[in-house]
């Protein structure tokens, strides 16, 4: 039996009078990777951005609804907004280390929440970059700059630095749109790794990646979510309609 | 006439009007220095005016000078870099950042001489701190507080909103992303923008006249309460005041001014450059 991580009921969102998320109900398993697809403007970014609170940047932006972290209301008045976040990590689209170096990229969160034992951090940062399969590449340009990696590097650098804190979840949103396919497929086979250990909420334009790493697919449309289900029965067996019409490229 | 010779004639026009420019800078500059560098001796740099300011160095002036920047740095530059992280960084927009962006562009457009009687209005008078290193230092601050502000905005902004969002998801606090990453990235354009508002300071007569500048006194001041020599005054008096001076003197005093403008802008080129190539691999 999976156990639930996070869960919404009836969750709306408004930017101003803009209604990006109707009633969503979505439960999404521990240690499992759940996909979100759909066309642009969908709302599965916005959806992403809820479960970390990053929506918070924005003035205009209103939630309602229920949405559960376990057993914490991660919209209650009362919920540690930096709390929540190191228990949920996030990945961004575009690759967006720090100009520091490698070194002080995935050691800055630990350091932030008051870790200063220098043996400690090198402890951390090493397992951080072997999580993140960057490791070898890296271990000789530690104190070098970030912005000296290539694209895919930086991007495994930034889910390295994300797991320095040891959060529950990640939260990757297209975390390849940006890489060529030989990057991808490495992010890619990290996720596969990654799943052992921590609960992945994954955006992509890429539906082809959705089938080959995700359990749980949820396929959101116009502020809507459309159908959510196991990956196969998504794309073999949709129940819906419109969502067949998607995964097989009538539209979107 | 086809566009082709149009095109010619734009072409030149547009290119004499640069090197009109280029030519003025570079006559000012050879009038100036062909007069004043034979003047640059030693003693007339180290030290103090002699026989009613005919004879002897320009010393206090070059220490007063510099202390008076120094002052204006410690007032403006904390000040300044403030308000432009509370306008970018916190303030929403509302029509009163719309009031207090309108001030500050104002406040840029407002002549050096009303900063000057305001100072002794206000600093000299007022607050009793008389005419002083204090008073003009905070003049001085006031007059170059809008282009820290207007740079140091410039340069936050410049700062990817993607480094700020990191941060935060990294579950850092405002404040600290502000701390640590934001203020670090800024921090190149916040100098060489602040050095080049400086320097501009450095060779104002008007604010400083009023609040602070002496018209002779050959010794060091003791306190922030002491009045002090400055170069540009100095010029100013010896170039009206003091009919039978020297002629090395003023331009020497000319010389000395502009090489320590030039060399804040240098400075402010160099900085730049040394942390652009630093961000790179």
């Amino acid at each position: 039996m999976i156990r639930t991580k996070i869960s919404a009921e009836n969750l709306n969102l408004f930017y101003g009078d803009f209604h990006a998320l109707k009633d969503i109900n979505i439960s999404m398993g521990e240690r499992q990777v759940t996909a979100l697809i759909g066309p642009s403007g969908c709302g599965k970014s916005t959806f992403l951005r809820c479960l970390n609170r990053m929506n918070d940047i924005i003035p205009t932006c209103r939630v309602q609804g229920k949405l559960m972290f376990e057993d914490s209301e991660i919209y209650h008045p009362d919920t540690d907004v930096v709390a929540l976040r190191k228990r949920v990590g996030m990945v961004f689209q575009a690759p967006n280390p720090f100009p520091k170096s490698v070194y002080e990229n995935v050691a800055y969160a630990p350091k932030l929440h008051g870790l200063k034992d220098k043996a400690r951090l090198d402890e951390i940062v090493e397992t951080s970059l072997r999580q993140a399969a960057l490791w070898d590449e890296v271990k000789d340009r530690l104190h070098k700059p970030a912005l000296g990696l290539s694209g895919g590097q930086q991007q495994r650098l930034c889910i390295a630095r994300a797991l320095a804190i040891q959060p529950e979840v990640l939260l990757m949103d297209e975390p390849t749109s940006a890489l060529d396919p030989i990057s991808t497929l490495k992010i890619e086979e990290l996720i596969r790794e990654l799943k052992q250990y921590y609960t992945i909420v994954i955006v992509t334009h890429n539906m082809q990646q959705a089938a080959r790493i995700s359990d749980k697919t949820a396929f959101f449309l116009v502020g809507d979510l459309v159908e959510f289900d196991d990956t196969e029965v998504i794309f073999t067996n949709p129940k819906d309609q419109r969502t067949e019409d998607y995964i097989t490229g009538r539209f979107g | 006439m086809s566009p082709k010779t149009q095109e010619k004639i734009a072409f030149h026009v547009l290119r004499a009007m640069t090197a009109l420019i280029v030519l003025c800078l570079a006559v000012v500059l050879w009038d100036l220095f062909s007069k004043g560098f034979p003047a640059l001796t030693w003693e007339f740099i180290t030290e103090n005016p002699k026989k009613g300011m005919t004879a002897g160095g320009i010393f206090p002036a070059i220490v007063g000078t510099f202390y008076l920047i120094v002052g204006t740095v410690l007032f403006a530059l904390p000040v300044g870099v403030m308000t432009a992280v509370y306008l970018v960084e916190y303030a929403r927009e509302s029509w009163v950042t719309r009031v207090i962006r309108l001030a500050v562009v104002n406040l840029a457009g407002v002549p050096s001489v009303v900063f000057g009687l305001f100072g002794l209005g206000f600093f000299v008078l007022f607050l009793n701190f008389g005419a002083s290193i204090l008073a003009g230092s905070l003049t001085l601050a006031l007059m170059v507080l809008p282009v820290i502000i207007t740079t140091s905005e410039e340069a936050l902004r410049a700062v990817p909103n993607g480094f700020r969002e990191a941060s935060l998801a990294l579950g850092a606090t405002k404040l600290q992303t502000i701390l640590f990453i934001v203020l670090p990235n800024a921090l190149p354009g916040i100098m060489t923008g602040s050095i080049l508002g400086l320097a501009r300071a450095a060779g104002e007569t008007a604010p400083i006249l009023l609040t602070a500048a002496a018209f002779f006194l050959p010794r060091l001041p003791n306190s922030i309460f002491d009045q002090v020599m400055a170069l540009p005054y100095h010029l100013y008096v010896i170039a009206t005041q003091v009919p039978n001076a020297d002629e090395k003197i003023p331009y020497g005093t000319a010389t000395v001014l502009m090489l320590l403008v030039l060399g804040l802008n240098l400075a402010a080129v160099l900085l730049r450059s040394y942390f652009r190539r630093l961000r790179k691999v």
